[in-house]
């Protein structure tokens, strides 16, 4: 098949930051009517290339082609009206705004200056009703959950150009991860959506964390490493095996290694009982009991309960029915400072806006939860202070190893270095991990899971979330699933429970 | 950039810009008055256009030093120059219904209920900020739109002069050869900062301001700092309500403070300390005080009218923000090193990577 | 079926009670504060029916004699809504008395030079603020804290005497009534009017005041929406300016003169009147036509405090920072329900 000409084309392109660079003679093709994965590991220089593309950033050397003409964006409005529209991982909408104003708002019917409001709300449910969805435009998008808000997201973009015929039209669709807050019905919808304007001739760039997603609806796509182009391949052409060789530049054993590790770990007796504990939209009141040296997995869908569950028992959220035993004492859970003064840690799956100052340097970040178990008044010795720090940061490999550094600096591994550090540090006796490997380089990934293993085996109870149901299964003791906001089970690992088992669970509900 | 290392990690230490703008601004006056650095004795008492910077400025310190506190958990409070009023009124109406002014235990229990008064204040406050969780520039509106209503209401509208000699020394006596307000400073200066930097609160306020949520989740008691700085804030601003009565042997309902809560966030910005929280420096706010004192001095020494205090306030807000901004900084300085245009994603500072690529850099030498 | 979808922090699956739907609406607050001028009138009403309060012309000079303070509030309503603040409207006011009164009095320039000219030297302090404020990414606050300074210090420098202005194209505009049904008008209190039906045209049928809220709801979100949130704040400011320098002529209408001190302090009035109107101050959300009803709460405050007679002046503050107070408490317990 002749291959037509891309749509867009992005050659040699530059892109510095002081210190850093970003992105160093990047070249990246779209077709038009194809889905094109751009894939990489944290810090590969995908984001920084979308905002490029996007206009956020300008370029610092390269050339951009769209349709055949060169192009410069210098904003996000410009490359809009050029017909590249975007939709980001975080949703960009106004919550304060109604539905269809969101999915309109920079293009509303006008006349004569005014905005026609029945004619704004009529196409916007229109549009709504084309895609399939069932939201009611008229009410504030802050009455709706993050996920459909995602999907508001998508319809606005999807709808450019729609209105009084301004801008190009949609021609280049990006999608930066908008899988990641998306369940599975959803994504099939998702995905519909998109094949539906692929074969309108729309250039659609994906990106997700999901291989098996690209493997489901991509045509193509473009690896990253490291701000480098390392390839460009038809999908079909591709195996798993070969991206992720592609991606990380080495092969998979480290994580393959710790399929020794598993289970033989001897667990100890009872710390944590929870009794019908549970919180009103939340989770439904369950029973949990967690032994010292076990390492409980969760299994469930996004959405399912899993972080509602890890909150309840930290205090993050107070439970308003049922009572938590810690080492055979009641401990309230009216704030995190008395699971904390129980022994519980708890690192949240928002590294950014639940975990870290980021203006503050390692050093003070890691020392964070235990001065704030000694109160203001004792401070923590310079001395012993800096030892702790330095054992840590060593122990842990956090890089750079300066505490010095401002922590908003580092890469996503090894600001999760620092949050475990932080925690390790007050030495708990239950370390609840909300997605710990999430968005983090398989390298760190392994560091981590590994170091779950070994705290286990020290005698530290760990209650492990992840999203993939293979890292659960391998470092788990004993997996609690949820579905729809219950425990629906607990099982104790063996070599009868496997991924699919899991997902029966999961599907069925029921503890067979 | 042809600039050596040494002088740009001088340039870019967080009093740099503040201490810069106070020696040019000392600077000037030179010319105009050539004996401006000179201090003289005089019946004991030292005088000098330095000292006098700092005794006029004394209020204004210590005011700033509370709200440092305060802008760093990630607030900010209005309501300082009306406690200032609450504090000064208070204290002066007991005193003047006292029938020996002299009297150091009537003194000293009329401050004790001026400084109660605004640490209710500050409590208040703290509590609309900390437990009801209204934002701060919000909460402390309340008392700045009616704490001069009370003020006046106490000094039934009118200006209540005092004539107690013990309350005359903290705002207006010499102790030690120096004005007794500079030994005031002093001590809340430096207890603020052993308070902030000897034990953790500075850590945690810190933290706080930083990031509020992350600061909950890791178990800072953030409601107890915050009331906590809202009180202290409180307290230095009765501090200064205190010496400034006392100064002019009077208290004016109306017009005492007016307009010191505005100066001292000024002071703390100056100072390098970010409005949005986090990060604060007690020496930047002292030196930010300073500039905006010296400045008032300044104008009158050079001869301009001094109805052009305002005006020059008003540039030098602009040029010390403008200097901060890194923004301003890159677009005049940096050669359009930063792309960034309308910058959704803020690219980081020079100041921001720099230690951190230098410290890589050592280590891999060594 | 995507409402359905299970999402951490999601409301309850069972729809919201009907005390809660009332709560969580926006026109709320709006509804809340004219119940209370009611309330407020009504009181007004039955304790001083005997010294002329029911007539209509008390009812009408709220609207007179504040005016000013009702124009200042609509330009301190944009910028408030776009999650801003200005505090430099009391000092433009002021710095608008002293430039009108300079130029009329002292340069003898006829007056429909001199409005256009205050007008575009307010909007143009806006404007220099609005773009400090985006390109330079300044706080507000600071920014608009150094406005403060710059006007006052100007109005000082153009004389620290006051002006009295007794050009008779002046006084004869100031002493114009338009009568309406019972009563009469001044013509400040009709462009003030008018400002606020234009600025609620403008808030809710341009796209330009869709896109104020759009910044006050989340900024961020409307740079990557491809608003051009740059240019929008920075008109908010410049609006801000121009309702300043027309407030500061419908005050210098109002009091006949120039004085470096008039309006000192009225940005609070404008803040507090926009609040006690239902506008959130983080942004994003509020009406034009509730700042309407908190300007004539506070002006309402003062007739009662004037009928009552006994009671001193600074009540009139106390009061304000009391009714703030149940403003901000009521607006917090409105936020809260609707984020759970």
């Amino acid at each position: 098949m002749a291959e037509p000409l891309p749509v867009l084309e992005m050659t040699g392109i530059v892109k510095e930051f002081p210190g850093v660079r970003a992105l160093s003679g990047v070249d990246f093709r779209l077709f038009p009517g194809e889905i094109h994965a751009l894939l990489g590991e944290n810090g590969a220089g995908k984001s920084t290339l979308i905002k490029v593309l996007t206009g956020v950033y300008s370029l610092d050397g390269g050339t951009v082609t769209l349709n055949g003409t060169s192009v410069r964006f210098h904003s996000p409005s410009q490359a809009q009206q050029a017909g590249i529209s975007t939709v980001y991982q975080e949703v960009n909408l106004c919550p304060n705004l109604s539905v269809a104003e969101n999915i309109f708002i920079g293009r509303e019917p006008t006349r004569f200056g005014r905005i026609q409001w029945k004619r704004l709300r009529r196409e916007a449910a229109e549009l709504v009703d084309r895609l399939g969805l069932d939201i009611d435009v008229e009410a504030p998008l802050s009455s709706y959950p993050l996920a459909v808000q995602q999907l508001v997201a998508i319809v606005r973009s999807v709808g450019t150009g729609d209105a009084d015929g301004q801008g190009a039209g949609t021609k280049v669709l990006i999608l930066d991860e908008p899988t990641s807050s998306l369940d599975r019905d959803e994504v099939l919808e998702l995905f519909a959506l998109m094949r539906r304007l692929r074969g309108e001739g729309v250039a659609i760039l994906f990106v997700s964390h999901f291989l098996d997603q690209i493997y489901e609806v991509c045509d193509r796509m473009t690896v990253l490493r490291n701000g480098a182009l390392v390839g460009e391949h038809m999908v079909r052409d591709l195996d798993q095996v070969g991206l992720v060789q592609l991606m990380i530049g080495k092969a998979l054993d480290q994580l393959e290694e710790l399929h020794d590790h598993q289970l033989h770990a001897d667990v100890g007796e009872s710390l944590l009982k929870a009794d019908g504990v549970g919180r009103a939209g939340g989770i439904a009141p369950f029973d949990l009991e967690i032994k010292k040296g076990e390492v409980i997995g969760l299994a469930g869908l996004l959405g399912s309960g899993r972080t509602e569950l890890a909150r309840l028992l930290f205090g993050a959220d107070q439970p308003d029915s049922g009572k938590v035993t810690i080492g055979g004492k009641h401990v309230s859970m009216s704030a995190p400072n008395d699971a904390i003064a129980a022994g519980v840690a708890f690192c949240s799956e928002n590294r950014k806006t639940e975990g870290l100052v980021p203006d503050l340097t390692v050093r003070e970040n890691i020392i964070l939860a235990l001065q704030a178990a000694r109160g203001w008044t004792r401070p923590i010795p310079a001395a012993q202070r800096d030892e702790l720090v330095a054992k840590y940061i060593k122990a842990l490999d956090i890089r750079p190893a300066n505490p010095e550094a401002r922590v908003g600096q580092l890469s996503g591994g090894n600001q999760q270095k620092v949050l475990l550090a932080r925690w390790l540090i007050t030495q708990p006796k239950l370390l609840i991990l909300d997605e710990p490997t999430r968005g983090i380089d398989i390298g760190a990934k392994a560091e981590i899971q590994k170091l779950v293993v070994s705290l286990s085996e020290e005698g530290m109870a760990v209650l492990y979330i992840a999203a993939e149901l293979e890292e659960v299964l391998r470092l788990s003791h004993t997996i609690g699933v949820l579905r729809d906001r219950k425990l629906v089970a607990q099982l104790a690992n063996g070599p009868e429970i496997t991924p699919t088992r899991i997902l029966e669970t999961i599907a069925s509900g029921e503890h067979q | 950039m042809t600039t050596t290392p040494r002088w740009r990690a001088l340039t870019r230490h967080h009093l740099f810009w503040p201490v810069a703008v106070l020696v040019v601004l000392l600077l000037v006056n030179v010319p105009f008055t050539p004996d401006f650095f000179s201090i003289k004795m005089t019946d004991g008492h030292l005088y000098g256009s330095l000292v006098s910077i700092v005794l006029f400025g004394s209020p204004l310190i210590l005011v700033a030093v509370g709200m440092t506190l305060v802008i760093a958990t990630g607030g900010i409070d209005l309501s300082v120059g009306a406690v200032v009023a609450i504090t000064g009124a208070l204290t002066c109406s007991y005193i003047s219904d006292q029938a020996d002014q002299d009297a150091l235990s009537g003194v000293l229990l009329a401050m004790g209920i001026g400084l109660a008064a605004a640490v209710v204040c500050g409590l208040w406050n703290g509590f609309l900020v900390a437990r009801m969780g209204i934002q701060p520039i919000i909460a402390t509106l309340i008392i700045m739109v009616a704490g001069r209503g009370v003020a006046q209401l106490i000094t039934d509208g009118q200006i209540i002069t005092v004539n107690s000699e013990p309350y005359k020394l903290i705002g207006g006596g010499y102790w030690l050869t120096l004005p007794f307000s500079i030994f005031v400073v002093a001590a809340v200066v430096a207890v603020t900062v052993a308070l902030t930097r000897r034990t953790a609160l500075g850590l945690l306020v810190e933290s706080v301001g930083g990031n509020a949520e992350a600061s909950r989740l890791v178990g800072i008691r953030s409601r107890r700092i915050k009331i906590m700085v809202y009180v202290f804030c409180a307290l230095c601003a009765g501090i200064a309500g205190l010496m400034i009565s006392s100064n002019t042997s009077a208290a004016d309902g109306n017009n005492a403070g007016l307009w010191i809560e505005l100066d001292a966030i000024l002071a703390v910005v100056i100072g390098g300390t970010s409005l949005l929280g986090g990060r604060f420096s007690i020496g930047g706010t002292v030196v930010g005080a300073l500039v905006i004192q010296t400045l008032t001095t300044t104008i009158y020494t050079i001869g301009v009218p001094t109805q052009t205090n305002l005006v020059f306030k008003a540039a030098v807000v602009i040029i010390v923000c403008l200097m901060q901004s890194p923004k301003f900084r890159a677009k005049v300085f940096g050669g359009g090193r930063f792309g960034g245009k309308g910058g959704a994603q803020q690219a980081p500072t020079p100041a921001d990577t720099a230690p951190t690529s230098e410290a890589v850099r050592k280590m891999e030498v060594s | 079926m995507t409402t359905t979808t299970q999402q951490p922090k999601a409301p309850a699956g069972s729809p919201p009670s009907r005390a809660a739907r009332v709560l969580a609406d926006r026109r709320l607050p709006v509804l809340v504060t004219a119940g209370l001028f009611l309330v407020m009138y009504a009181i007004g009403l039955s304790r001083y029916q005997n010294y002329g309060f029911a007539e209509t012309q008390v009812f009408l000079n709220l609207f007179i004699d504040n005016s000013y303070l009702l124009v200042a509030a609509v330009g301190a309503t944009f910028v408030i809504l776009s999650g801003g603040i200005d505090l430099s409207v009391g000092s433009v006011i002021g710095f608008t008395t002293m430039f009108t009164a300079w130029l009329v009095e002292r340069q003898g320039l006829p007056l429909v030079l001199v409005i256009p000219m205050a007008l575009a030297v307010g909007a143009f302090g806006g404007y220099l603020m609005g773009y400090v404020i985006q390109n330079f990414e300044i706080q507000p606050f600071i920014v608009t804290l150094a406005g403060l300074f710059l006007f006052r210090g100007l109005c000082l420098v153009i004389s620290k005497e006051s002006i009295s202005i007794g050009d008779s194209s002046v006084s004869s505009m100031a002493q114009a009534q338009v009568s309406v049904g019972g009563g009469f008008l001044s013509i400040g209190a009709i462009v003030s009017l008018v400002v606020l039906a234009a600025a609620f045209y403008v808030l809710h049928y341009t796209r330009f005041g869709r896109r104020v809220y759009a910044i006050g709801g989340n900024e961020q979100s409307a740079l990557l929406m491809g608003l051009p949130q740059g240019g929008t704040k920075i008109a908010v400011y410049t609006m801000s300016g121009f309702c300043s320098a027309l407030a500061g002529l419908l005050f210098t209408l109002y009091i006949q003169s120039g004085d470096p001190l008039h309006a000192t302090g009225l940005e609070l009035d404008a803040i507090a009147a926009v609040v006690i109107g239902g506008t959130l101050l983080t942004g994003g959300s509020g009406y034009v036509v509730g700042t309407l009803f908190g300007v004539l709460v506070l002006g309402l405050i003062k007739s009662l405090i004037q009928f009552e007679g006994t009671l001193s002046s600074w009540w009139t503050k106390i009061a304000t920072g009391v009714l703030l107070c149940a403003f901000i408490l009521i607006q917090r317990t409105m936020t809260s329900r609707r984020k759970t």
